[in-house]
């Protein structure tokens, strides 16, 4: 298949609650490998996956601090996707929809997030040669 | 001939719609159709020597691919010979890999 692929994915989960969300970063880090393009819409809670403020913490129950525990942060992992898609010739677009993010006040994401509305999903899946929702359950 | 790629992250025990995209993935090889269902997290759990096999015996029987996914088998400590005989434990890759092919895509 052509690096010319382009792969939408549509996010529901709020982060550091549910398997689906690493699942959901497993396959689209496959994607970003390839150098397909890749587009993501964040909807309801999955617009706290590239919160700016998600922060690290010890884990005093462990006896670890802050680098001992490791704790993995999803708006990290955001990140590295966008510089795994562009370091492979792909082009990465992740909107969060901006309803979602207002509810929430979510508006302070990682740089390269951008705010949109539903209406750029069903844009993502007109361009795109195929289209994943990974919906809460 | 369509081809369909069902993600399947639950246990039919935990979730019973599980069921419902199992019998729609089984009608729609029955079909002549092209379906794999790739089992991912809990999902995996069905795949196992021993378990319960009333679920997957008609797929298998219809011609749907079963694809456990490497990973979630290795995290629940299902070792490589512990799947039962018709499911191949594969990276997630198969699932981009249908995607890229057009696949129609369904996370159950």
């Amino acid at each position: 298949m052509s690096k010319s692929t382009t792969l939408t994915f549509a996010l529901m989960d709020a982060p550091f609650e549910n398997a689906r969300t690493t699942t959901a970063m497993r396959l689209i880090d496959i994607a970003a490998r390839r150098g397909y393009n890749v587009n993501v819409f964040a909807y309801e809670g999955a617009v706290y996956l590239p919160f700016a403020r998600q922060a690290a913490h010890p884990n005093a129950v462990h006896g670890h601090d802050v680098d001992e525990e490791n704790h993995p942060l999803p708006k990290d992992w955001v990140s590295a996707l966008m510089r795994a898609t562009r370091q492979n010739g792909g082009e990465f677009n992740w909107i969060n929809c901006g309803l979602c993010v207002d509810e929430r006040g979510a508006d302070e994401a990682v740089e390269g997030v951008r705010r949109g509305t539903p209406a750029d999903f069903w844009k993502f899946a007109v361009e795109s040669d195929n289209t994943l929702v990974i919906a809460t359950q | 001939m369509n081809n369909y790629v069902f993600i399947e992250s639950r246990d039919p025990s935990e979730a019973a719609d599980v069921h419902d995209c199992f019998n729609l993935a089984r009608q729609l090889a029955s079909d002549g159709d092209q379906v794999t269902i790739f089992l991912v997290q809990n999902g995996v759990l069905r795949a196992r020597t021993g378990a319960a096999s009333e679920m997957l015996d008609p797929l298998i029987d219809a011609g749907v691919t079963l694809i456990a996914d490497d990973f979630s088998v290795r995290e629940r400590g299902i070792g490589p010979d512990q799947l039962r005989a018709g499911v191949a434990a594969s990276p997630l890759e198969a699932v981009i890999d249908g995607m890229a092919a057009g696949a129609t895509t369904v996370w159950n």
